[in-house]
């Protein structure tokens, strides 16, 4: 675990993310300028490490209703915004990047943030960055797998001998700088079905993984499937981090937090995936079984230690902007997060 | 209300001849409510990539737009080899998992043979439970000696059609009662 900077005796991480979407508040009906958002992001990253947040994560879409498609830029002035949270992508969509030039981006974030950076790579939920940027959709799994054993092996080794079909061939060649350590940590970003869990466990990498709603018992299974096919290929499971995310929104009362969140995730759904969120799967959210965190201080304390008991996990992101919610009910969250949240989870998940 | 009709191939007359006649009906029986007609034959689609279908472009994106921002669909299909045309699968396909929650979905069959007969029951309804829609259990099964000359003449035929558009009315509104009564209990 210390090769993935995680120390398990301080208990589990947990962190924020955002997919920088800068959608309407559906509550005014108005959206603030991306600039306006981005530096909200900047603000936020630093109210997180002041409230004791472990972890800020920012992602990459390249389409409307998005704002951070340079999030590696963005990273950088959070990094210089903040002094102790571990700044990370979430994710960064590697199929449509050069791994060489991702690895040197992570790398001076790394030297900037005085060893601070992560990389979460994923294959990209939606296709936008693929068409504007000219892959081919045809080679989604190839691509993906091909480029992240490139970037892996970037970060493990110091020259760099390596051929494949999707970037020119590399002889014995050199990635600078070195992050501060020598090595980052670098996760696979899954989603879906097990398939991709059980791709994650073949290389050994540590994985991250959306748990967005429904049954958290669904997602053991990508659980164990990853940590069995980690042990059958040869990696030791016990060393290698899971974290997990989610969408989040905590109030004094379920009945707030409720009210607080759901204008926001319908319309963000509605916005982004062609189809709201429905009432009556909401309305059973805040169970303790249901993955989504949406409830009062007690319930999301009770829902990340269910969690914890479920999947081990080393980390929990939690995604609290969601489809424009108010920088106000952001503040108000991260301060839930760090006054109870945080000391009540570290407390029975530290050793 | 917004119902679009949909008549799910790009060759032969009938399925359109039949969704022409619902299209009269309905227009007929409630002309407080719209409805469209999207038949195939008049658009150039392309095959589903996994894209979400609102980044598609042209008659790809105009087509799923347009299911998705009705109410109620009838769908008409022909029966091609035993089975649902490729044309009308590739429409599901284009759609997201869930595209017909709270959608109400009716089916009007146009078939050469009575062998055809439970098709819909066997292929289609599956594809429409898995999708979320609230199903009109009875559908219009329509053969070949039921049409002459572009025309329905089997009286038979023209009645359940009009039970069919009222059925697919009527579920709307019962869904959206049920909907109603639940969202009350919910504050949020």
């Amino acid at each position: 675990m210390e090769k993935y900077r995680i120390n398990p005796s301080k208990g589990m991480e947990f962190g924020l993310y955002s997919l920088g979407d800068h959608t309407v508040n559906p509550l005014t009906g108005e959206r603030i300028s991306a600039q306006q958002r981005i530096q909200e992001l900047i603000e936020m990253s630093q109210l997180a490490e002041q409230a004791g947040i472990d972890v800020f994560g920012v992602g990459e879409s390249h389409q409307t209703h998005f704002t951070t498609q340079a999030h590696t830029v963005l990273l950088g002035a959070i990094a210089q915004a903040t002094s102790k949270i571990k700044v990370t992508s979430s994710s960064t969509v590697l199929s449509v990047s050069d791994p060489v030039r991702v690895y040197e981006d992570f790398a001076t974030l790394d030297l900037i943030s005085d060893g601070r950076a992560e990389i979460v790579a994923g294959r990209g939920s939606r296709v936008g960055a693929y068409h504007l940027l000219g892959v081919d959709l045809q080679d989604y799994e190839e691509i993906f797998e091909e480029k992240l054993e490139l970037l892996k092996q970037i970060n493990e080794e110091d020259y760099i001998t390596w051929q494949g079909a999707f970037r020119a061939p590399l002889k014995n060649a050199q990635i600078l700088p070195q992050p501060k350590h020598g090595s980052l940590p670098i996760w696979r970003a899954v989603g879906g079905p097990p398939a991709s869990a059980i791709k994650a466990g073949y290389m050994g990498i540590p994985m991250m993984l959306t748990t967005l709603g429904g049954p958290a018992i669904n997602f053991k299974h990508s659980v164990d499937a990853y940590r069995e096919t980690a042990e059958e290929n040869g990696h030791d499971s016990s060393t290698l981090p899971i974290g997990t995310t989610s969408l989040f929104y905590v109030a004094d009362t379920t009945k707030e937090a409720l009210k607080g969140m759901y204008p926001h995730i319908n319309s963000g759904f509605e916005a982004i995936r062609g189809g709201g969120y429905p009432k009556q799967q909401f309305a059973q959210a805040p169970d303790t079984r249901d993955a989504l965190m949406v409830g009062s201080t007690q319930q999301i304390i009770e829902k990340l230690l269910y969690q914890y008991e479920l999947y081990g996990m080393q980390r929990f992101m939690a995604q609290l902007d969601f489809g424009g919610v108010p920088f106000d009910k952001i503040m108000k969250n991260i301060e839930i997060i760090g006054e109870e949240i945080i000391p009540a989870i570290k407390k029975y998940t530290a050793k | 209300m917004k119902i679009v009709m949909l008549s799910g191939s790009i060759v032969g007359s009938k399925t359109k001849t039949a969704m022409l006649k619902a299209m009269e009906m309905f227009s007929r029986a409630y002309p407080e409510h719209e409805a469209v007609l999207l038949d195939l034959a008049e658009y150039t689609l392309e095959f589903s990539d996994g894209r979400n279908y609102m980044e598609y472009e042209g008659d790809t994106k105009y087509v799923t737009e347009t299911i998705m921002a009705a109410d109620a669909l009838i769908i008409g299909t022909p029966i091609f080899q035993a089975s649902i045309p490729a044309t009308l699968k590739n429409i599901f396909d284009l759609l997201p998992v869930n595209a017909f929650r709270d959608k109400v979905v009716g089916t009007v069959v146009t078939a050469g043979s009575a062998k055809h007969f439970l098709i819909v029951e066997q292929q289609l309804k599956p594809i429409l439970a898995y999708m979320k829609a609230h199903i009109v259990p009875t559908y219009v099964f329509i053969e070949e000696k039921d049409f002459l000359r572009k025309e329905i003449v089997n009286d038979d035929i023209l009645f359940r059609l009009e039970r069919l558009v009222e059925d697919t009315v009527l579920t709307v509104e019962a869904f959206d009662t049920i909907r109603m009564k639940q969202d009350e209990k919910y504050d949020f």
